[in-house]
């Protein structure tokens, strides 16, 4: 029981207070670059939720049983990306074969998930945030991607609004970009001290 | 005259990564550390600085290693190249600047999937000799440090009334002083505003003088 009440917290915790885009400012590259409409932003998270959670699983289990067990926490860095640019060619292999029109759909960006930082960053901050258990690790990595959906598919709605909007011309394109996100990060900050 | 040329070449490729290429402000490269970082000048400026390293070690290495490259595994290369010299720089932070270190946090890591490194790593170094490729991190990574520089200058001058961590506007209090800190810029709402107005007046200046 009280196991079910700590991953809930942890997964309400990484969606809604410390949502990864909002509030640690990981993944904006693809949140300016993508989220132009609704339907590709979500394609677009479902691809991230599903390498962040196989990524964040993978090293969680690399850093716990091989590095500290061998004390080689100085290659963390290498073997993190060396599987979270695994994890994204497997994506993409499996994609091409079974689902090509969205495979074209998708183009240069599904290679691009690698060098996303939201991932990378996740697994490091299960490393930072001392994740005890296997299944914190999976509940935790599963909602930063739902977190991140969530975050680019809010976004992708409010840019399709956006262009009908009488915008001054030196401000057109990414800087209104950056600065709706400081208003949506102003109105997310209203979760903040909800959960600890 | 062909020194001449390579002269010229090299002070304009240099002096691209400064403003007409800048990687924030022009290329909207490297957004996440931009951010993150800028809450006041001190975490920027370690930040740029540790930048400046991976990019330019990192371009080197690129460059002296562009004959061996195979397409399809080029970014991997390059991503562990750069791992590499992250690890490096995160070694010594944590070494001798042990606070630095400690506020960044994951952020020096994340240096690994920084766009400007790999951007510059795919459109330079893998195409053009050793002295180009350092010319080019080199004036990428000033960029990079000054812009990241200015943006923490105003963030933390109206967060908390001081640059640099010394007093510049008297903060309103006890003594007296008139100026009441606008917190909102040090939260993540600041950055992203002023990254946002910053990049409009950009966009303003290009346009006065082109037209």
């Amino acid at each position: 029981m009280e196991t079910l009440q700590v991953l809930v917290l942890g997964f309400l915790s990484i969606v809604i207070v410390n949502n990864l885009v909002f509030t640690k400012f990981l993944g904006i590259c693809p949140y300016l670059g993508v989220s132009g409409r609704i339907d590709m932003a979500f394609g677009m998270g479902c691809a991230v939720t599903f390498v962040v959670t196989l990524a964040g699983t993978l090293t969680w289990m690399i850093d716990h049983w091989v590095l500290r067990v061998l004390g080689l926490e100085v290659m963390m860095y290498v073997c993190f990306i060396l599987v979270i640019a695994g994890a994204v060619q497997l994506v993409e292999m499996y994609v091409r074969k079974f689902f090509p029109a969205l495979y074209e759909s998708f183009g240069i960006f599904l290679p691009l998930i690698t060098t996303n930082c939201a991932i990378l960053g996740l697994c490091l901050f299960l490393n930072l945030w001392d994740t005890r258990r296997l299944i914190e690790a999976v509940v935790l990595s599963f909602g930063a991607g739902v977190g991140f959906t969530m975050a680019i598919c809010i976004m992708a709605g409010i840019r399709e609004t956006l262009q009908l909007a009488d915008v001054p011309a030196c401000l057109r394109g990414a800087p209104i970009t950056l600065i709706t996100a400081g208003l949506l990060s102003l109105a997310f900050m209203g979760f903040a001290g909800m959960i600890r | 005259m062909a020194a001449e040329g390579m002269t010229t070449r090299t002070s304009r490729t240099f002096v691209a990564g400064l403003w007409h290429e800048n990687p924030v402000l022009r290329l909207l490269l490297g957004m996440c550390p931009t951010l993150a970082v800028t809450a006041a000048v001190k975490p920027a400026l370690t930040m740029g600085l540790s930048v400046i390293f991976v990019l330019v070690c990192s371009n080197v290495a690129v460059s002296l290693m562009r004959h061996l490259l195979k397409p399809h595994l080029r970014i991997l290369m390059f991503t562990l190249t750069i791992a590499t010299f992250v690890t490096i720089a995160d070694l010594y932070l944590k070494a001798f600047l042990p606070e630095m270190s400690e506020r960044l946090g994951p952020y020096i890591p994340l240096i690994i999937v920084n766009c400007v490194i790999i951007c510059r790593a795919e459109t330079c170094a893998s195409k053009n000799g050793l002295w180009i490729s350092l010319v080019d991190a080199v004036g990428m990574g000033l960029g990079f440090t000054l812009t990241l520089c200015v943006l923490a200058a105003i963030r933390e001058l109206l967060g908390t009334g001081m640059i640099f961590e010394k007093p510049i506007l008297p903060v309103a209090g006890p003594q007296g002083g008139w100026f009441v800190p606008w917190t909102a810029m040090i939260l993540p709402v600041g950055a992203f505003i002023t990254l946002g107005l910053l990049l409009g007046g950009v966009n303003l200046i290009t346009r006065r003088t082109k037209g």
